[in-house]
């Protein structure tokens, strides 16, 4: 009896026994070894740019050692962007999934659309280089603009939020749909009366997320807004923006301006990252 | 095609309320349609235009370059000599470096987060964090590669330098910057989207097959290499694809510590330049017309290469989630 049983419980081999537990330590390892980088640079962030934070920062221009212009150009161009973009972005992604979703047009914008989620930003930069600022410059007395930056932005956040936003609206449930159609709804009435309402936390998540994605960019703004250390005259001028900040003076020997970049870092970090934390809670809840 | 959320809303049948319904909201409706329609069509104005206004761009100097623009090895901006090869070679080198570091380490974070090793508040608390790798600026990477990633890696170099400095991949004196350095922040850039790809693609392969396999003895290890994986394999390629995209076009980080020369070297401690990076450096200060010509040209290589990629990371995405239906 006792050698049936011995038999049957007979434990894996050694090897295999091995090999299991050393694939999970392995991975293990490997994860936390993804997770490092992101705490080292919160750390480097935080550590070089809170001792240096001054007030003043926040109300002088780059050429006085603060970053005020910098902070309203980045607001005013991601705004410009913001404007371009949602109106467009949310019509594309109620297109997308609400009228004929599986339809041989439809797949085509869908298909096209990600296409654009794809194309690198410096591409994006200089192609608003190409069909802006050199016509304006041509046309108007004007180039680099914080217009041009912001068409810019709105072409990175414009499939970003039209790709959001169809998820989103798919998520809405057939039923809903459904009950506004059988008590005489029609497409736009049930859109917009039932479907948008209902879809609209996510939908303003999804356009946040694109809003933060949008503020962090620098390469689509080096040749569209270029950069200005001082305040930008109107919004048809050079303007200044945190990320063009960081990129355009990171390796200057001026300590104080070193010190400008770690701080601008920061603050451009801090908002990023408190768009980005609740927005995702709340998305990834949804799933 | 059968699954519910697919469906649109369902038309009205004609002969009954509709002849009732004032017109005006008939009109309203179609208008809507018309506009959401004009609305989507504007992404593919702009793909459109985008592609037309860089071939157009590119078109003069390609014609005078010709074929050999993308084999030559020189790009000698005073003496307006131009290759592309260094910079493709830069590109794709550090592209791949990036996959080498970031498909081991990807699929781990994919694995721990969908298998059931972890208590699941802790799975999603570690997916959730990779995630957030994908929020921060890449110029942020860029700064912190620049003042802590290089002086962290050069150590390493340093003494694979002299340890190995016979094997041809570590034959160059390093400093720390160049093409191993940004293939490894690249690796770290890319890490979110390959993991979050992979992760999905694991959670929907079905659950008895996991149990199947166990239940026929494999242990889990065994089960992942070779029922799991096999099962995800062609998702996983996709995912991977649409991180290589990402690491092509990648920008900022790069510029910052590729170390911004344009040379082939076998060294992976040698400095060198990706087509990114040279657009943000030289596109703004470039005055002849054969200089920017070229980097039109390579504007439209780089646009080639990562469409290329997407549509290859889009077709297999496709063929997955058709697969699981």
């Amino acid at each position: 009896m006792k050698q049936v049983a011995d038999k049957l419980i007979t434990p894996i081999s050694p090897i295999r026994n091995f090999f299991d537990r050393g694939m999970t330590i392995l991975a293990f390892g490997l994860t936390l070894l993804g997770i490092f980088p992101l705490i080292s640079v919160l750390w480097n962030i935080v550590s070089k740019g809170l001792p240096g934070l001054t007030g003043k920062m926040f109300t002088q221009a780059i050429i006085d050692d603060g970053f005020a212009n910098a902070i309203v150009g980045t607001l005013i161009m991601v705004a410009i962007g913001a404007v371009l973009s949602i109106p467009i972005g949310v019509a594309t992604g109620i297109y997308l999934a609400e009228y004929q979703p599986t339809g041989k047009i439809n797949r085509t914008i869908r298909f096209l659309t990600t296409i654009l989620t794809g194309v690198p930003s410096i591409v994006v930069g200089i192609f608003t280089y190409d069909v802006i600022v050199l016509v304006t410059k041509k046309l108007f007395d004007f180039s680099y603009s914080a217009v041009a930056g912001g068409i810019s932005l709105a072409i990175i956040m414009l499939p970003i939020i039209a790709l959001t936003t169809e998820e989103v609206l798919k998520l809405v449930p057939i039923t809903f749909r459904l009950a506004s159609s059988g008590l005489g709804g029609s497409n736009f009435q049930t859109i917009w009366r039932i479907i948008l309402p209902t879809a609209l936390p996510a939908i303003s998540t999804g356009i946040l997320l694109a809003l933060a994605r949008a503020t962090g960019e620098t390469a689509p703004l080096l040749f569209t807004a270029l950069f200005a250390q001082d305040w930008a005259e109107n919004i048809l001028s050079p303007t200044g923006s945190l990320p063009v900040l960081i990129f355009n003076l990171y390796n200057d020997p001026d300590p104080v301006k070193n010190q400008l970049v770690w701080t601008a870092s920061l603050f451009l970090l801090g908002i990023v990252l408190a768009i980005n934390l609740p927005a995702r809670l709340i998305l990834g809840k949804g799933r | 095609m059968s699954s519910p959320h697919n469906l649109s809303a369902p038309t009205p049948i004609t002969s009954l309320g509709r002849q009732k319904r004032p017109s005006k909201a008939d009109t309203t409706d179609r208008a809507f349609r018309y506009l959401m329609y004009a609305a989507s069509g504007v992404s593919i104005v702009i793909l459109v235009l985008m592609v037309a206004t860089i071939t157009e761009h590119s078109l003069p100097a390609l014609k005078q370059f010709g074929l050999g623009f993308l084999t030559g090895r020189e790009w000698n901006v005073p003496d307006l000599k131009f290759g592309a090869l260094p910079l493709i070679y830069g590109t794709i080198g550090s592209s791949a470096i990036a996959l080498i570091f970031a498909i081991p380490i990807g699929l781990s974070v994919a694995i721990v987060t969908s298998e059931d090793l972890l208590p699941k508040w802790l799975r999603s608390g570690v997916a959730f964090t990779i995630e957030l790798i994908a929020a921060i600026p890449s110029v942020i990477f860029g700064l912190w590669g620049f003042y802590t990633f290089v002086p962290l890696l050069r150590p390493v170099q340093d003494f694979l330098h002299a340890k190995f400095g016979y094997i041809p991949l570590f034959s160059t004196e390093p400093s720390g910057f160049g093409l191993l350095t940004a293939g490894m922040l690249l690796a770290i850039m890319i890490l979110p989207t390959l993991a979050a790809v992979s992760r999905e693609v694991l959670l929907v392969v079905p659950g008895y097959l996991r149990t199947g396999s166990m239940a026929l003895g494999a242990t889990r290890w065994e089960t992942i290499f070779r029922v799991v994986l096999p099962k995800a394999f062609s998702g996983i390629i996709g995912g991977v694809m649409l991180a290589l995209g990402r690491a092509l076009g990648e920008t900022m980080a790069v510029t910052m510590v590729i170390g911004n020369a344009t040379t082939i070297g076998a060294s992976l401690f040698e400095p060198a330049y990706s087509i990114p990076a040279i657009l943000a450096n030289q596109f703004g200060e470039a005055q002849d017309d054969l200089h920017l010509g070229a980097l039109t040209c390579l504007v439209l290589i780089l646009f080639v290469l990562t469409l290329a990629v997407n549509i290859g990371a889009i077709g297999l995405v496709r063929l997955v989630e058709r697969g699981a239906k």
